[in-house]
């Protein structure tokens, strides 16, 4: 890709970032209440929202050669280090690097 | 009054902080591992601001030019943001210029401080989640420009340094799976994103997986 061809993808995504962010503004501008329904999801999404962006993280994983043995490795990892030490940094920190030595050393 | 707001959202946003500094050297790290010059995510870290977006972002530069691909996968990837904007309608009314800001800056983190924590009485609720949205900016952009300067005088393998984003989700799940007493919504999105990736396979299961979740949720409403 040359860099104005670069500069196009990025305003492509940042195009359509910004429209998932204004759009609830511009269909429903102050004033307007939102129909209850859209209310109610606007508070139940953001849970279901979560399952979905961890399966989307693991997509690719799954079709690999190792069908996502050392994404589930560290996924469990992480489970019990967050379990034990509940603190978010060190479980993201901790799970990242016990992926990498899996993946440099023992999945290549 | 902002003054008073600034200390009041300081507090709030230090995890953020921390956690951000680090995902956003990754990310810097990444892009610099990949070729990218510093200017790179110090613009894609500024303009999109949405932590998944731009690692998904790299891998559309690495690939041939496509960028109506990538306007709709931000589309889709950045589809929370939607639901985030309505439960924020309320909140971010009468804002005045200062709402501009508060929907352009509204990541995942800004939006849960700024819909959960109320400030003190005596702190002006517009300038408190002002701040809060811009500090936690100034946090994620700093991050990727440090991570991409330390790309050029550091050199390691960072083969798999992308499961950062992966780990942070599974994090966030854990703790909101702790928090919340109905598991049902976060069963759902799980449930429905897999059965979606088996059947669509991982190139356009997100636009459907989103349905059915929608779907799922709906026909659980109506049962209560």
């Amino acid at each position: 890709m040359t860099t104005i061809q670069m500069l196009i993808t990025i305003f492509a995504v940042v195009a359509g970032t910004m429209l998932t962010r204004f759009l609830p503004f511009l269909v429903f501008p102050e004033g307007k209440t939102p129909p209850k329904y859209v209310s109610w999801l606007g508070t139940v999404l953001p849970h279901a929202v979560i399952g979905l962006l961890v399966v989307y993280c693991l997509k690719d994983a799954v079709f690999s050669p190792y069908h996502g043995l050392p994404e589930a490795a560290a996924a469990g990892f992480i489970f019990l280090l967050h379990k034990w030490k509940r603190n978010t940094l060190l479980s993201i920190a901790g799970g990242t690097v016990f992926y990498m030595v899996l993946v440099q050393n023992f999945f290549k | 009054m902002k003054q008073n707001a600034f200390r009041a959202a300081l507090p709030h946003t230090i995890p953020i902080a921390v956690g951000f500094l680090f995902l956003g050297m990754s990310y810097g790290f990444l892009m610099r591992s990949k070729g990218f010059s510093v200017f790179y995510p110090m613009l894609m870290s500024f303009f999109i601001f949405a932590g998944s977006m731009e690692f998904v972002t790299v891998n559309l530069l690495l690939s041939a030019f496509d960028p109506v691909r990538g306007f709709f996968l931000a589309l889709m990837v950045n589809a929370r943001h939607l639901f985030y904007g309505i439960s924020m309608l309320d909140k971010y009314k009468n804002m005045g210029w200062k709402k501009f800001y508060l929907i352009f800056g509204m990541c995942d983190e800004s939006f849960t401080i700024n819909c959960n924590v109320t400030p003190p009485p005596d702190v002006d609720r517009g300038w408190f989640m002002f701040f809060v949205t811009l500090l936690n900016q100034i946090y994620w952009v700093s991050g990727a420009t440090l991570g991409a300067l330390l790309g050029y005088v550091i050199r390691f393998d960072t083969k798999g340094i992308e499961f950062v984003m992966t780990a942070l989700f599974i994090v966030m799940f854990l703790n909101q799976w702790e928090e919340r007493k109905d598991h049902r919504p976060a069963l759902t999105g799980i449930g429905c994103s897999l059965l979606c990736l088996l059947v669509f396979g991982s190139e356009r299961f997100i636009l459907p997986a989103m349905a059915l979740i929608i779907l799922c949720v709906t026909y659980s409403r109506k049962q209560r």
